[in-house]
């Protein structure tokens, strides 16, 4: 009898589970999670790219120390930055973007310096870094959006009627958005 | 006061997903639709032959048949405003372009030149791809050197053409068929024994009920059976050389279209 009764609860539970979206705002968390560890896969592949480059651009423009102390202090502060998907939240996000975009605008000044050297430019080695840095900041673009796109549907899904209730029962919480930095629509100045 | 915090953020997300939510739509509105049936060559800007944009297909058909790779040839009068980067992979992923969960997709997108707009090229590898194609060899090999000379002359087809032959000629042996078919075979789930058994449970038990009326090709084979080595019997080399003579056209959809792959932003391209 007392098994009887335990066996129903249990099934009865599993209805419910299920029937209340608790499985799938499960899913859908592990989505956001893997979505978030693939954005910093993509910026830690930035970071992997750089030592080769500050190494090629140095045998072109040994004069240019400045700027390539610059990316590698920027390179190590934003590789030191990573954060457990446990706690994304906006405070620690905003800590990861400003490190990153740290490292954006050095890297777009060494970029501009470069012009400077044509020998460097034609150099079949650092084309090819070109490329890849290039890919690479269009995947990093691709997985931000492909973040805030599984952020949003979680968003939505728990915050929907009736699951909003059942939500804050099993502490799944709003999470936040990869949000651009501030002033990043802003185009950089051009200067002749 | 918290209660105001709490409005001024509730604001914000409505906001922001209804921002997300424009952009979701007018990137439906904008980048092509999947095309229907699938195929693999899609002139949009009318810069192919009909004859040319035959052979293209047939070559890529039985790529994709053979090696489960997936390449889709797009071309567009206009970008619409997006980076050309950003347009193929979008364009990549909402087609599906390549098989889900090997994500071997691959989208060869060009904008012609016309008058003072430049020409551009994009090459977008889907996730699967990036290890055999990176995008420094897309970027040298294939783009420069390839195509952005033929493109210059005018000459379209002659860049694609070698392009995609570079193409076929790196990934031929990164995916084989094998398991493509069983996965067609078995409907395109990923979790096959449970259905398999199940239907070959059904269809053991009715079909000794009413033999006779199911199947036509070879009574005693089960349809799906026959289907998987009709499908496995003609299959070729795909290689534009083998083309010239221009036979043989498959219909659209040939391939058993898109498979739901998905791209993550690699891949190369140049202008002109």
């Amino acid at each position: 009898m007392k098994r009887l009764r335990i066996v129903l609860i249990a099934l009865v539970s599993v209805v419910l589970f299920s029937s209340c979206g608790y499985n799938k705002m499960v899913e859908m968390d592990e989505q956001v999670t893997a979505s978030w560890a693939q954005v910093e896969n993509v910026y830690q592949r930035r970071a992997d790219l750089i030592p080769n480059l500050v190494n090629t651009v140095k045998g072109y423009a040994e004069h240019e120390q400045e700027t390539l102390t610059g990316v590698i202090e920027a390179r190590s502060k934003a590789t030191s930055v990573n954060i457990d998907p446990a706690n994304l939240n906006p405070q620690t996000i905003q800590q990861f973007n400003q490190a990153q975009e740290g490292l954006s605008s050095a890297l777009s000044k060494l970029m501009v310096v470069v012009e400077r050297y044509p020998d460097l430019k034609a150099n079949q080695n650092f084309m090819e870094l070109q490329a890849q840095l290039e890919g690479t900041e269009n995947r990093i673009a691709v997985e931000r959006r492909k973040f805030n796109q599984t952020t949003q549907s979680y968003n939505a899904y728990i915050r929907k009627f009736p699951r909003v209730i059942y939500a804050g029962w099993f502490g799944f919480e709003k999470k936040t958005y990869f949000e651009a930095q501030q002033g990043a629509e802003q185009a950089p100045e051009v200067q002749f | 006061m918290a209660e105001g915090l709490n409005k001024k953020n509730m604001k914000r997300t409505i906001i922001v997903l209804f921002a997300l939510i424009v952009t979701a739509t007018s990137v439906l509105a904008q980048i092509p639709e999947r095309p229907q049936p699938a195929r693999l060559v899609n002139d949009l800007a009318n810069i192919l032959s009909d004859g040319e944009k035959q052979n293209m297909e047939s070559a890529l058909v039985q790529f994709a048949r053979k090696t489960s790779t997936q390449i889709v040839v797009v071309t567009v009068p206009d970008l619409e405003g997006y980076d050309r980067a950003d347009y193929a992979q979008r364009l990549g992923e909402n087609w599906g372009v390549g098989q889900k969960g090997n994500d071997n997709g691959l989208v060869v997108l060009v904008k012609p030149k016309v008058g003072n707009s430049r020409g551009q090229v994009f090459i977008a590898t889907g996730y699967g791809l990036e290890g055999v194609l990176p995008d420094a060899i897309v970027n040298t090999t294939i783009v420069n050197e390839e195509m952005i000379p033929r493109f210059k002359q005018n000459d379209y087809y002659g860049g694609l053409a070698a392009g995609l032959n570079v193409i076929m000629d790196i990934t031929r042996g990164e995916y084989t068929a094998a398991n493509y078919q069983e996965k067609v075979n078995a409907g395109g789930s990923a979790g096959i024994p449970f259905g398999i058994i199940f239907f070959v449970l059904i269809i053991t038990l009715f079909g000794r009920r009413r033999r006779g009326r199911f199947y036509s090709p070879g009574r005693s084979l089960p349809f799906w059976m026959a289907m998987g080595m009709m499908s496995g019997s003609h299959r070729s080399s795909g290689s534009f050389g083998n083309f010239s003579s221009g036979s043989g056209s498959f219909g659209g959809g040939g391939f058993g279209g898109f498979g739901g792959g998905s791209f993550g932003g690699g891949g190369a391209g140049g202008s002109w």
